[in-house]
C-alpha cells in the first residue's frame, strides 16, 4: 500500500516538477541569494559546475537572513530528504554537524590544500571533529563606518579615529541639523553595532572573554557597562523614525546626504555602489573607530549534507571545489561586497574598500583579532546568540540602563547556556 | 434565500441616513487604503517611490515593475519572475480545496442526518483541529510525510491542506445541513433511498450557497499559506514562497514598486475570488454556517 | 422470505456502516495530525530537545524555564491586550456596519466586497503596504504634513509602549469586513415579522436593536468570537510583516515566541511547552463554548 502510494507520488511529483528532474550527479542547493547581486554571484557557480555537467537544483527561501530556509532546512532533514548543500552560518554548521547530518570533504579538501589558505577563524566553522563540512564561500566583517563623503567634507570633519572623535563627529553632524547616524531599529542591527561597540570599550581580548568563552563576569563587569554606555551615546544620535527600518533604507540615508554615519557590515558597500557611488570619493569606509586591526566576521559557508548516493558525492565534492577555486572566490565576493575565504585570492578586481578588507582580514587572521561576529551567530550558539539580542535590543530601545542592561546580559547569557 | 432581497423592517430619517452613507464611504476608504497604497506604488519607478510621497499618485505611470514582477524578477538564481509558481500554486491548491470540500460535505451529512451515538464528541473533536497552530505541526508532519514518500512533492501539500482544512469545512456544512429539514431525508430512505443516492439528489441540490462558502474560505487559506509551501514544497514550491523570495531578500537594493506588484499578481486569484463570488458569500453564510 | 429479509438485514446494516465508513478517513486524518502531533508536541516539551526532536526525558524544566522568561510574559500580556482589543472592535465594527448596510444602502453591491477583500489577502502581501502607512517618516504623518496639517502625529509603530496598538489596527482591518458578512447574514435571516410587530408596538429603532434584534444575533456572536479568537491566538503573520515582534521585542505574542524558540533559537523544548500553553488556553476559550453548542443541538 505504501509502495504503490509513492510510486504514485513520485511519479506524479515528477510530471509536476517544474522541469527539473532530479539526476544522480545534479546538486539541490538550499539558499537565500535572492537579490539580483546575489544571485548573479551564485550564477558563477552554477556556470562553471554546469561546464563540468553538473546540474544546478535551485531551492531559494529567503527571510529572516536565513531563519526561514532554516526552517525549511529541519522539515527536509526530518522528512529524510536533505538538499544536497545548504547556505549555512556560524554555529549552525556546526549544530547539523552534531546531529551528524553532514558529509565529508576531507578528501577534496587535502587534495585543494584549504587547511593552508582558508584563516583558522573560519576553519573552526568548516571543520568539526577535525573532518571538513562546509565550503567557505565569503568573509563579511560587520565592524565597518560607511560615512557619506560630502558631508564630512563639507563640515571640516576628519575621518576619525578614536572613539572619542567619533563622538565628536557625530555631534557635528548633529548641530549642522542634519542625521547623525543613520540606523534601523531591529534586533539584529542593534546587535550588529554592539559588537563593534563592546571592543571600542573593551578592546579584542575582553570581546573574546564576553562573548565566545562567554564569562559571566566578563558579561555583568564594568567594562560592559560601558559598553551599554557607549551605545546611550550612538541612541542619542539615531533619528525618531528609527524603529523598524530595513538596513538598506539607513544606507539610503547616507547615500542620499540625510545621514552622515552608518554602522554597518560591509554587505552595505552593494548599495552604495548600486547607488553608483565611488569609494573613497562619495563615500567613506573604515573600520569603527577603536576597532582597528580587529575584524569581527560571519562567513556563509555551504555546509555539504550526506548523501548516500556515489554520483551526487562526486557532484557534492565537484561543487565543494568550485567553491574553493580563486576565479569563483574572486567573482563572487566583488559582486557581493564581502571578501573572499581564502587569503591567496588576487585583489585585482576589488574596489578600494574590498582591498583595504582583504588586507585587514589577512592582518587579523595573524594577530588572532579575527573573531566571530556576536551579532551573526559567529561567536556562540543561537539561544545564547538570541538571549543577548533580547537584552541589547532592549536596552537600545531604552527599557533597561547600562547597569541593569549588563546585569540583564549575564542573566540571558547564563540563562540560555 | 430569497430573504437577501427583503427590506429590513427599519425605518430611518433623512439626517441619519446622510450620517450613514458617510459612514459607511469612510470605513470604505479605511478599507481601500492599503490596496491603494500597493498599486500606486506598484505603478512608480522606483526613484519617485523612495524620493516622494507613498500616498501620490504616480506622476510618471509606469507598467514595468508588473512585467518584471511577473516574467523578469529574481526568485532564485534564475530570473524567472512569479510566471512559473503560479502553476504550483493551482495544481495545489485546486485538488486541496475539491477534496476538503467534498469529504466536509459528507461528513457535514452523516453528522446531521445519520446521526449516531456519540456523534456530537466526533464533532468537537474535528472542530477542534481548526485551532491548531501550524508551526507546531512541521516537524512531525514532515516526519510522516517523509514516510509516505510525499515530501516536497505537490501531493504532499495537498494532504496537508486536505488535513487542516476538512474542520472548518465539515463545520460549515454540518451547520448547513442541520437547517436542512430531516424530514424530507426520512421520507427518502422510506423510499428505499440509499446512503449516496439521497446525498446526490437531495442534499447536494440545495448546497450551493454553503459550498461558496467553504470553498472562498479553503481556496483562500490554502493560497495564501507559505509555511507549509516553503517546508513541504520542495521543488514545486507555490507562488507565496516565490513572493517571499521576491520580497525578503536580505541585501541588495528594494524594488519596492516590483514587490508591490508582485504581492497584489499572487493576491490576484484570492481577490477575485471574493470579488466574483462576494454576494453569495454573504448569501452562503445567511444560509447556515451563523445560525449556529 | 427469508431470503429477502437477510437481504434486508444485510441493507439496513450496510446502510448503518456507511456513514461511519465515510467518516472514517477524516477522523483518522485527525486522530493522527491533529490529536498524535498534540501528543507528540505535550512529550517534546519534557525533553531537552534543542535543534531537533531528542527524547530525553527531563521533566518540567522548560516550564520552569518558560514561566522565568521575561520575554515569555511580555508575549502573553501582549496577547490579552491584543485580543481582547481585537475581538471587541471587530466586534462593534462588524455589527455597525453590517446594521448599516442593512439599510437598503444603495450600493450596498459595491462596499461590501470592498469591506471584505482584506480577509483574501495574506499579511506576506499587505504587511509592508501597513508598514509604510503607520510609518511616520513616509506615512500617514508624512501625507498630513504635506497636505498642511503640520501637527498630526502618528508615530505609534516606533512607540515600545504604542506599538502593540497598531498590531491591532491592521488585524481589525483585516477581519472587520468578515466579522460584518457575518452579521449582515445573521440580520438579514432574522424574520421581519417580529421587527415590524414590535415597531407597531411602538420601540424605536434603538431600542428595537437592542431589545429585540441583538439578541437575535446570538449565534452570529458566537461564531464571530470563536473565530476572532482563533486568529488572535495564531496571529504570526502580522506581526513578522508589521513590526518583526518590535521595537525590540515589545510587539511579540505567544505564537512568534513559539516559532522564534523552536526554530530560529534551537530551544525546541521550550518552544513546544510554550506551545502546549497556548494549545490549553484555546481548549480553555473552546471547550464551553463547544459544550454549550453540541447540548443544545442533542
Amino acid at each position: 500500500m505504501i509502495n504503490k502510494t509513492t510510486g504514485i507520488a513520485t511519479a506524479f511529483a515528477v510530471l509536476m516538477s517544474t522541469g527539473s528532474v532530479l539526476h544522480a550527479a545534479d546538486v539541490e542547493v538550499l539558499h537565500w541569494w535572492t537579490s539580483g547581486g546575489e544571485a548573479a554571484a551564485l550564477n558563477v557557480l552554477k556556470e562553471d559546475l554546469a561546464s563540468q555537467d553538473i546540474g544546478w537544483v535551485d531551492m531559494p527561501v529567503a527571510g529572516g537572513g536565513g531563519e526561514a530556509a532554516m526552517t525549511t532546512l529541519r522539515a527536509r532533514v526530518t522528512a529524510g530528504d536533505p538538499p544536497t548543500a545548504v547556505q549555512m552560518l556560524g554555529f549552525d554548521i556546526q549544530d547539523w554537524a552534531e546531529q551528524g547530518a553532514l558529509g565529508n570533504l576531507n578528501d577534496v579538501a587535502e587534495a585543494e590544500g584549504w587547511a593552508d589558505v582558508v584563516p583558522e577563524a573560519l576553519q573552526a566553522f568548516s571543520k568539526y571533529d577535525g573532518n571538513w563540512i562546509a565550503a567557505p564561500v565569503n568573509v563579511h566583517s560587520t565592524n565597518w563606518v560607511w560615512a557619506n563623503k560630502a558631508i564630512l567634507d563639507e563640515l571640516g570633519i576628519a575621518q576619525p579615529t578614536t572613539w572619542q572623535e567619533f563622538v565628536a563627529a557625530l555631534q557635528a553632524v548633529q548641530d549642522s541639523g542634519k542625521v547623525a547616524l543613520g540606523h534601523g531599529g531591529q534586533a539584529w542591527q542593534d546587535a550588529t553595532i554592539f559588537d563593534g561597540v563592546v571592543i571600542t570599550a573593551g578592546g579584542p581580548e575582553f570581546y573574546k572573554q564576553a562573548f565566545i568563552d562567554l564569562d559571566i563576569d566578563a558579561l555583568g563587569s564594568e567594562t560592559m557597562v560601558e559598553a551599554f554606555n557607549r551605545m546611550d551615546t550612538l541612541r542619542g544620535f539615531v533619528d525618531d523614525n528609527f524603529s523598524g527600518r530595513d538596513w538598506n533604507l539607513a544606507s539610503a540615508m547616507v547615500i542620499n546626504g540625510e545621514a552622515a554615519f552608518q554602522l554597518m557590515g560591509d554587505w552595505a558597500k552593494g548599495e552604495f555602489l548600486n547607488a553608483g557611488k565611488v569609494p573613497g570619493e562619495d563615500f567613506l569606509c573604515f573600520r569603527m573607530p577603536g576597532t582597528e586591526g580587529s575584524v569581527t566576521f560571519n562567513s556563509d559557508q555551504f555546509a555539504m549534507f550526506d548523501v548516500s548516493d556515489d554520483d551526487a558525492k562526486a557532484a557534492q565534492a565537484a561543487m565543494a571545489a568550485s567553491i574553493m577555486s580563486p576565479t569563483f572566490q574572486s567573482a563572487f565576493n566583488v559582486v557581493k561586497g564581502s571578501v573572499p575565504a581564502r587569503t591567496d585570492v588576487p585583489d585585482t578586481d576589488f574596489d578600494d574598500c574590498g582591498k583595504k578588507g582583504m588586507v585587514e582580514l589577512a592582518e587579523a587572521a595573524e594577530a588572532g583579532t579575527l573573531m566571530g561576529s556576536m551579532a551573526h551567530g559567529h561567536a556562540n550558539r543561537a539561544a545564547v546568540k538570541n538571549a543577548i539580542y533580547d537584552v541589547v535590543t532592549a536596552h537600545f530601545n531604552g527599557e533597561y540602563d547600562a547597569e541593569t542592561a549588563a546585569e540583564e546580559l549575564a542573566n540571558a547569557v547564563e540563562g540560555a547556556m | 434565500m430569497s430573504v437577501a432581497t427583503q427590506d429590513t423592517a427599519v425605518s430611518t430619517g433623512r439626517v441619519t441616513r446622510t450620517f450613514i452613507y458617510l459612514l459607511l464611504i469612510l470605513f470604505a476608504l479605511f478599507y481601500l487604503m492599503p490596496l491603494f497604497v500597493m498599486v500606486a506604488n506598484s505603478l512608480k519607478p522606483l526613484p519617485e517611490i523612495t524620493g516622494g510621497n507613498m500616498m501620490a499618485l504616480p506622476q510618471d505611470w509606469t507598467i514595468e515593475p508588473w512585467l518584471q514582477a511577473w516574467s523578469s524578477a529574481q526568485i532564485g538564481v534564475e530570473p524567472t519572475g512569479l510566471k512559473p509558481y503560479f502553476l504550483n500554486s493551482v495544481l495545489m491548491v485546486v485538488p486541496a480545496v475539491a477534496i476538503s470540500t467534498v469529504l466536509g460535505a459528507l461528513n457535514g451529512y452523516v453528522l446531521t442526518k445519520w446521526r449516531f451515538r456519540g456523534d456530537s464528541i466526533l464533532f468537537g473533536l474535528m472542530l477542534f483541529s481548526c485551532f491548531i497552530p501550524f508551526q507546531i505541526v512541521l516537524i512531525p508532519m514532515a516526519m510522516i510525510l517523509g514516510k509516505l514518500g510525499l515530501a516536497g512533492s505537490i501531493p504532499g501539500l495537498v494532504l496537508v491542506h486536505v488535513v487542516y482544512g476538512v474542520g472548518f469545512t465539515t463545520l460549515y456544512y454540518r451547520n448547513y445541513y442541520a437547517a436542512f429539514p430531516t424530514e424530507l431525508v426520512r421520507a427518502a430512505m422510506i423510499d428505499g433511498a440509499g446512503f449516496f443516492r439521497i446525498f446526490w439528489r437531495i442534499m447536494l441540490p440545495v448546497s450551493g450557497p454553503i459550498t461558496v462558502v467553504s470553498v472562498i474560505w479553503q481556496f483562500t487559506n490554502i493560497w495564501n499559506d507559505f509555511l507549509f509551501g516553503a517546508s513541504f514544497g520542495g521543488q514545486s514550491q507555490p507562488m507565496t514562497v516565490a513572493l517571499n523570495n521576491l520580497v525578503q531578500s536580505s541585501t541588495g537594493v528594494k524594488e519596492y514598486n516590483v514587490h508591490f506588484a508582485g504581492a497584489i499578481l499572487a493576491a490576484l486569484p484570492t481577490l477575485l475570488v471574493y470579488i466574483v463570488a462576494g454576494r453569495y458569500f454573504v448569501r452562503g453564510l445567511m444560509a447556515g454556517s451563523v445560525k449556529g | 422470505m427469508a431470503n429477502s429479509n437477510t437481504q434486508a438485514d444485510f441493507r439496513t446494516r450496510l446502510q448503518d456502516w456507511i456513514p461511519k465508513l465515510v467518516l472514517s478517513p477524516s477522523l483518522a486524518a485527525m486522530l493522527v495530525f491533529v490529536y498524535g502531533f498534540i501528543a507528540f508536541t505535550v512529550y517534546l516539551s519534557f525533553t531537552g530537545s534543542k535543534m531537533l526532536p531528542k527524547y530525553d526525558w527531563i521533566g518540567f524544566e522548560n516550564y520552569a524555564r518558560l514561566w522565568g522568561l521575561s520575554h515569555w510574559w511580555t508575549a502573553i500580556t501582549n496577547l490579552g491586550i491584543f485580543a481582547f482589543l481585537y475581538i471587541t472592535i471587530c466586534t462593534i465594527i462588524g455589527l455597525g456596519l453590517a446594521i448599516f448596510l442593512d439599510q437598503k444602502i444603495r450600493g450596498e453591491g459595491m462596499l461590501r466586497p470592498i469591506y471584505l477583500y482584506p480577509m483574501a489577502l495574506s499579511f506576506i502581501v499587505t504587511g509592508t503596504a501597513w508598514k509604510w502607512i503607520m510609518d511616520p517618516g513616509i506615512g500617514i504623518e508624512n501625507t498630513m504634513h504635506l497636505w498642511g496639517w503640520e501637527s498630526f502625529e502618528f508615530g505609534w509603530i516606533k512607540d515600545r509602549d504604542m506599538a502593540i496598538y497598531t498590531v491591532v489596527i491592521a488585524a481589525v482591518w483585516q477581519t472587520s469586513g468578515f466579522v460584518m458578512a457575518m452579521f449582515l447574514a445573521g440580520l438579514r435571516g432574522i424574520d421581519n415579522e417580529i421587527l415590524k410587530a414590535a415597531q407597531i408596538d411602538g420601540a424605536s429603532n434603538w431600542n428595537l436593536y437592542r431589545r429585540i434584534v441583538i439578541p437575535l444575533l446570538r449565534p452570529a456572536f458566537l461564531s464571530a468570537f470563536v473565530i476572532l479568537s482563533h486568529l488572535a491566538v495564531k496571529s504570526y503573520d502580522l506581526i513578522i510583516a508589521l513590526t518583526g515582534g518590535g521595537p525590540g521585542r515589545a510587539t511579540e505574542l505567544p505564537a512568534t515566541f513559539m516559532y522564534s524558540y523552536t526554530f530560529t533559537r534551537n530551544s525546541m523544548g521550550i518552544g513546544a511547552a510554550s506551545a502546549v500553553i497556548m494549545l490549553m488556553t484555546i481548549a480553555a476559550i473552546m471547550t464551553p463554548y463547544l459544550y454549550a453548542e453540541l447540548k443544545e443541538k442533542a
